[in-house]
Order: C-alpha cells, then sequence, then structure tokens
C-alpha cells in the first residue's frame, strides 16, 4: 500500500509541468537552497556566541525566551504557505484502501514537509555548541527533542486551523498584543514561558511533555480528518456566502470603472491575491530596516532611495508583476470580449497608482526618523508612478505563469517568474533610480539627488501614452502565446 | 457573415484543421458536428482569434479576425470555463458583460427578467460565486451571458452537454427564436445529433479537421448523420 502511495507521490512530483523548466534555473535554485541551508547553519553556530558577545545573559535562556515568538512565527508562515494534503485525496476514496490508512498517508506527508525538517538546521548545531560550551549533554539533548516536539506541534495545529481564518487572525491579534507590551512594557509573556521552556534542559524528564502534547494533537488531528473523509465535510471546498456588491461610485469612471470594480472584487475575494495585499503592507516596513540604521550595508544615503522605492511600491511590485497573470482563470474571455488593451491595462495602472500613494501615505510614520527619510519614500513613490509602473506592466507580458486564485501556492515567487527578460526589467526598476540619486547626491547636494529621482518620475509620466502604446504592441504579441501558456493548468 | 479561405492549424506535424472554404450567412442557425478531436473547438477558437491560424484567414463581416479587433463588439461567445469569472456572483458577471456591451445595469435587469424561466431560480440571488455553482448552472449563467447586447455573432461550444433536460429544450427554443428574424448568426458545435438537427438549418460535419459533409438540415437529415457516425460513411482515413 504505502509502495502505492509513495509512487504516486513520485510521479506526481517529476510529472509536475513545473519540473520541467531549464537546468540552468534548476541548478541557481540548488545554488539557493544550499545556501539558505548554509545560512540556518551558520545562525544556529553563530548564535550561541553573538549572544554572548553581546552580553544578552545566558544564550541558552535567551533562545528560550525568543522561542515562543519563534513558534508563533512558525505558526504564521505555514498557515500561509503549507498546503494542506487533501487535495490529492479525493480519487483515492473509492478505492479499497481503508480510510484510516490514507489519513495517516496524508498526515505523514506533511511530517516529512519542509517546513519541519528546515528548523533542525537550526537547532542541532545550535544543541551541539552548547554541549561544547559545557551545558549537560542530556539536557541539551532533551531540549532539542523538546523544541522540535513543539514545531511538530505546530505541523499539527496547522493542520486543524486550515481554512478556519477566524481562529488564525484571533491568534495572530494576541500574538501581536503580546509582542507590543512587551516593548512598551506592560506584560512580558517571555517571564513566563522563558522558565517553563528552559525547563526541558534543566530538568530533562520534562521534555515528554511536547511530545504528549505532540502525540495528542496527531490524534486529534487524525481523528478530526478520519470522521471527516466526506465530499461534502472534511474534503469540501470552502464555500463562502457571497454578496452582489456594486461599487456605482466607480461607474463615473466609465470603462475604466467597470474593470476596477472587477479588480477590486478579484483581490477581496481570492486568497492568493490577499496575500498579496499583505505583503505590500510588510513592505511598507521593510524601511525601518535602513532607516534604524540597524544593517551597516544599507548606511550609504543611496540606499535610502532603495528603501523609498520598496515601502512605496510592495503593491506594486507584487500585484503588477502578475499582471496580466490574475485574469489566466478567465483570459480566453477577456480577450474575446469587446475589450481594448488600452482600457485593461490602463486600469491596472491605476489600480497600482492608488495603491503607491495609499501606501505612501501609510508610510507617513516614516517622519519619524527625519524628514530625510519620508522624502525618500515620496522620492520612490513618484519614480514609482512615472517608471517602475510601466516596467512592471511590460515584465508582466512575459510572465506566462497562470495564477490558481485560491491557493497560496506559489504566492512567494515562481521560477517561471525568473526569466531573463524580466531580470533585465528589474535593472531599471531598482538600480537606476539609485544611480540617479548616487549622481545628484555626490555631484551637487542630497537634495539635488531626490530632485532627479522625482523628476526621472515625472519625466516618465508625461510619456504615459507613448509608453503604453507600445506595452498594448507587446501585448498583442505575447497575446497568443499567454493564452495557450494559460491553457496548461500547473 | 463568416467567410473562411484555406484556413489550416497545424501543431508540430499534425495538421488539426484544414477547411478550403466555407461560407456562413448572417441570420443562419449553423450546426458543427464532430468527433473528438474532430477540430470544432479549434474552429471556434480560430474565429474568436484565440489562436493564430497557420495559413488562411477567417473574415467575420468583412473583419479579418487575425487582424483587426473591429469584430468583437458584435460577437460574442460562450467555449467553456475560462469564459466565467468565478469570483463573481451571476449578478455581477452579467454587469459586468452588460458594460464592456455598453448595457447599463437596469438594461441587463431588463434582459435578465426574461430567462426567468430558463435560470430555474437557480441563478439569481443565490448568495454564491461563479466558481461555487454546479457545472450546468455554471453553463447555463455563460450562455445567457452571450446573448448580453444583442451580438450579431453567438458562437456556443457544445451548449447542451451538461444541461438538463428542462433546460434542453428551453435552450432550443431560445435558439431558434434568435434566429427567427434572420438578423442574428447562431454557431453550435454538439454531440448530440437530435439537438443539432432540431436546431439548426444547416449542418456541417467535421472529422479530423476536414469538413467532410455540409448539409441543408431536411427530415433525413438525422438518418443521414445517424449513418454516418454509426460507420457506414465514417472514412478510416482523413481525405486528402
Amino acid at each position: 500500500m504505502l509502495r502505492h502511495f509513495i509512487s504516486l507521490e513520485w510521479k506526481s512530483f517529476y510529472r509536475a509541468a513545473s519540473f520541467k523548466t531549464n537546468l540552468g534555473i534548476k541548478i541557481l535554485m540548488f545554488f539557493g537552497a544550499i545556501y539558505f541551508m548554509l545560512v540556518f547553519l551558520g545562525m544556529g553556530v553563530g548564535a550561541f556566541y553573538l549572544i554572548k558577545k553581546s552580553g544578552w545573559g545566558d544564550p541558552l535562556v535567551v533562545a528560550n525566551q525568543f522561542l515562543v515568538y519563534y513558534l508563533v512565527v512558525d505558526l504564521y508562515l505555514r498557515f500561509m504557505l503549507q498546503k494542506m494534503p487533501v487535495t490529492n485525496i479525493k480519487p483515492l476514496l473509492y478505492l479499497p484502501i481503508k480510510k484510516s490508512g490514507i489519513v495517516r498517508y496524508a498526515m505523514g506527508k506533511t511530517i516529512i514537509s519542509f517546513f519541519n525538517w528546515s528548523h533542525a538546521f537550526f537547532f542541532l548545531p545550535f544543541s551541539v555548541v552548547l554541549s561544547m560550551e559545557g551545558y549537560r549533554p542530556l539536557g541539551t539533548f532533551t531540549w532539542f527533542l523538546g523544541a522540535m516536539a513543539l514545531i511538530l506541534c505546530n505541523n499539527f495545529i496547522n493542520i486543524l486551523m486550515n481554512n478556519k481564518d477566524q481562529v488564525f487572525y484571533a491568534l495572530l491579534a494576541v500574538a501581536t498584543l503580546l509582542g507590543a507590551s512587551q516593548y512598551f512594557g506592560f506584560f512580558n509573556i517571555t517571564h513566563y514561558t522563558g522558565p517553563v521552556l528552559y525547563s526541558l534542559y534543566h530538568t530533562p524528564w520534562t521534555a515528554i511533555i511536547p511530545w504528549i502534547l505532540l502525540s495528542s494533537l496527531a490524534f486529534i488531528a487524525f481523528s478530526y480528518f478520519r470522521n471527516r473523509m466526506y465530499l461534502d465535510a472534511g474534503l469540501a471546498g470552502k464555500k463562502s456566502v457571497a454578496q452582489t456588491e456594486d461599487y456605482t461610485w466607480l461607474n463615473r469612471f466609465g470603462n475604466l470603472g467597470t474593470f476596477l470594480k472587477n479588480d477590486i472584487k478579484l483581490i477581496k475575494r481570492n486568497k492568493r491575491s490577499r496575500t498579496t495585499v499583505i505583503m505590500s503592507v510588510l513592505f511598507i516596513f521593510y524601511g525601518l530596516l535602513f532607516f534604524t540604521r540597524s544593517i551597516e550595508a544599507y548606511d550609504s544615503p543611496e540606499w535610502k532611495i532603495f528603501a523609498g522605492i520598496f515601502v512605496s511600491g510592495g503593491f506594486l511590485f507584487s500585484f503588477g508583476q502578475f499582471v496580466p497573470s490574475w485574469d489566466s482563470a478567465y483570459y480566453p474571455l477577456m480577450m474575446s470580449q469587446n475589450i481594448k488593451y488600452r482600457e485593461y491595462l490602463n486600469s491596472k495602472w491605476y489600480l497600482m497608482v492608488i495603491a503607491t500613494i495609499l501606501s505612501t501615505v501609510l508610510a507617513s510614520f516614516y517622519l519619524y526618523f527625519g524628514w530625510d527619510a519620508y522624502l525618500a519614500v515620496v522620492a520612490g513613490a513618484i519614480y514609482n508612478i512615472g517608471v517602475n509602473s510601466y516596467l512592471v506592466l511590460w515584465g508582466g507580458a512575459y510572465i506566462k505563469t497562470p495564477i490558481d486564485l485560491g491557493s497560496n501556492k506559489k504566492a512567494f515567487g515562481d521560477k517561471q517568474a525568473f526569466n531573463s527578460k524580466t531580470l533585465l526589467l528589474t535593472l531599471p526598476k531598482l538600480i537606476l533610480p539609485l544611480l540617479v540619486y548616487a549622481l545628484g547626491h555626490y555631484l551637487i547636494s542630497p537634495t539635488a539627488g531626490y530632485i532627479f529621482v522625482v523628476l526621472a518620475g515625472v519625466l516618465g509620466f508625461t510619456f504615459k501614452n507613448k509608453v503604453f502604446l507600445r506595452i498594448e504592441r507587446i501585448y498583442k504579441k505575447e497575446k497568443y502565446k499567454t493564452l495557450a501558456a494559460y491553457k496548461q493548468k500547473a | 457573415m463568416i467567410k473562411i479561405e484555406n484556413l489550416t492549424k497545424a501543431y508540430a506535424s499534425a495538421t488539426v484543421l484544414n477547411i478550403a472554404d466555407l461560407e456562413i450567412p448572417k441570420g443562419q442557425s449553423f450546426g458543427l458536428v464532430g468527433n473528438n478531436g474532430a477540430g470544432k473547438t479549434t474552429l471556434f477558437s480560430l474565429m474568436l482569434d484565440l489562436i493564430q491560424p497557420t495559413t488562411g484567414h477567417i473574415t467575420n463581416k468583412e473583419v479579418v479576425v487575425d487582424e483587426s479587433e473591429a469584430w468583437k463588439p458584435f460577437t460574442s461567445a460562450y467555449i467553456d470555463e475560462s469564459f466565467l469569472i468565478g469570483y463573481l456572483t451571476p449578478e455581477e458577471y452579467f454587469y459586468f458583460i452588460g458594460e464592456l456591451r455598453g448595457q447599463n445595469k437596469a438594461q441587463v435587469d431588463e434582459f435578465l427578467a426574461g430567462y426567468e424561466d430558463f435560470f430555474h431560480g437557480e441563478i439569481l440571488g443565490q448568495k454564491k460565486y461563479l466558481r461555487d455553482l454546479s457545472k450546468g448552472n455554471q453553463k447555463k449563467v455563460g450562455i445567457v451571458a452571450a446573448f448580453i447586447g444583442s451580438p450579431e455573432l453567438i458562437i456556443l461550444d457544445e451548449p447542451f452537454a451538461n444541461l438538463d433536460p428542462t433546460t434542453q429544450i428551453r435552450l432550443k427554443g431560445i435558439i431558434k427564436q434568435l434566429t427567427l428574424n434572420r438578423q442574428v448568426t447562431v454557431l453550435v458545435s454538439s454531440h448530440d445529433l437530435i439537438h443539432v438537427t432540431e436546431v439548426c438549418e444547416r449542418i456541417a460535419v467535421l472529422h479530423k479537421g476536414e469538413l467532410v459533409k455540409d448539409l441543408n438540415t431536411s427530415t433525413q437529415t438525422l438518418k443521414e448523420l445517424e449513418a454516418f457516425f454509426g460507420g457506414d460513411g465514417l472514412p478510416t482515413q482523413a481525405v486528402g
């Protein structure tokens, strides 16, 4: 039986459309994976000495303090990214296989997921260093086991929480609240969790507790799904109550309004697009890395513009790069309906402009770091509207990956999004504004640098019609290839 | 209305469609039948400029479809689910198509009132997105949306498949009504010979990409088609 399952799994892996990308990208990804493993290893080894050197106290105590947040972040990432195993189950239901066998297989599959074993790359070296530095080997070992059990607990919590958005957001709210109250010094949860987690080391037998927790969670998840192995229960897709929305206030924009209405609904009603919006909100905070001077490499002045571009353009990049893929599910309709490409592109452009302006307004808290910081954001926004909005639409014409609006799969990047053309287009998107700023900054003054960037944006804006004509032509040229590509569901 | 000249579509080595000459006059109800892989959907996709012809052209009311987009305002189609927008409710979808075809909300509402029977109370006001409707109901939405805004050419791929018997009968009535005053041209493909002979005044048979029969519907047509597909007339090799 297991043999059958494994062979199915293997086939679904190597026959997947995405597997058949070219060798170069595969090699690149391989190196990427190795790189991240090394980073994790380095963190695991380095964390101990870093904490020690910084004088924060006993490294193990500090690590235990942060472990709570580590687990929360892990849970968050899982909820967003880890795919539930139910999708491939349907065809197995009517075959002569015991239902409990199917559930065990599906659950087992999640355990070997990257989301679980990748943590070992941190915890293992950290524990080894601990025992080398004179911590009791037995305690270190039980601490390691306990931590891994907690990570695995997350795995099953995620399974149980899947598709229960309310539970998840409530948890997230609690975590944020705790984090905030710790930061402002009202209440520190780590005072309570730290010692509890420390006891995994201090009193080795307590490491059994997480494992008991893990096995009960596994059992609950198992019986939950075992009892709900029906098409209309555990295997049913989530159906939401639909409400017809008019947005009549958009009617005044004519045909443009028609598309904008659709785009707003697209963003509101699909998981994948909602994730994109959340990501672009996170981008707003990306600038903190630069303006708080927490990373030395980012200290030189031209990086401010880089931050400004990202802070204001999070949505522009994450949504815009997949125009027209957002409409991939019904692209044949769009192509045969009474639609002019110009209007279609225009509506996407307006959406990005509105979002960029909104991000810039939201980012006004950078004023806290001085006018200089917010000026960089505003200059970045103008450059984004004037230049990057076109480039993003242009690049989108070459990304022919159909998007499954219903799932978050590949939400954080896709191999096919990295073709040579789109890579080339990132140069003017990110590097050019840096150069333009540096030119003004070093030749004249920092203010001139900002003025140069703003001018580049304004210049781009005045050529809107000309540029759109070109982009339109590219979209038309790519139309048949795009249609054919969207037909092959990834 | 439609003129086809020396049209071929080839993928790598295989020619999937090869039509030397076909003309469909305005106001005709035209049926296309053929087995799986005969090229029906390929032909419709070519008419909608969704794929590019290898050679030849299709002209839709004097407009060469792969050169100009001027055919779009008077042409509508429902080929498959990729013509539906899953995250909209049926109403929103109808309004969207209506707006693209110059119809305001009130006009669309009035239009939809005429299809209440056809919808059978399962489409409007259901608080469901299109993606959550059953296959048959999705099809109903797609077909009715293709009628919005008085198009002159309507292309429907397999409109009867997946529909319940009552709806099939109603759809046949609607299509007949549409072509009654000779202003609307309707192109229908189907695997169901009875439906096609009932609805269409002209029926063409596609076989492995070639047009092998072109009949004006008469009382004999059904028999002739049945004989053809039953094996008597079926060429074992593609002609030519």
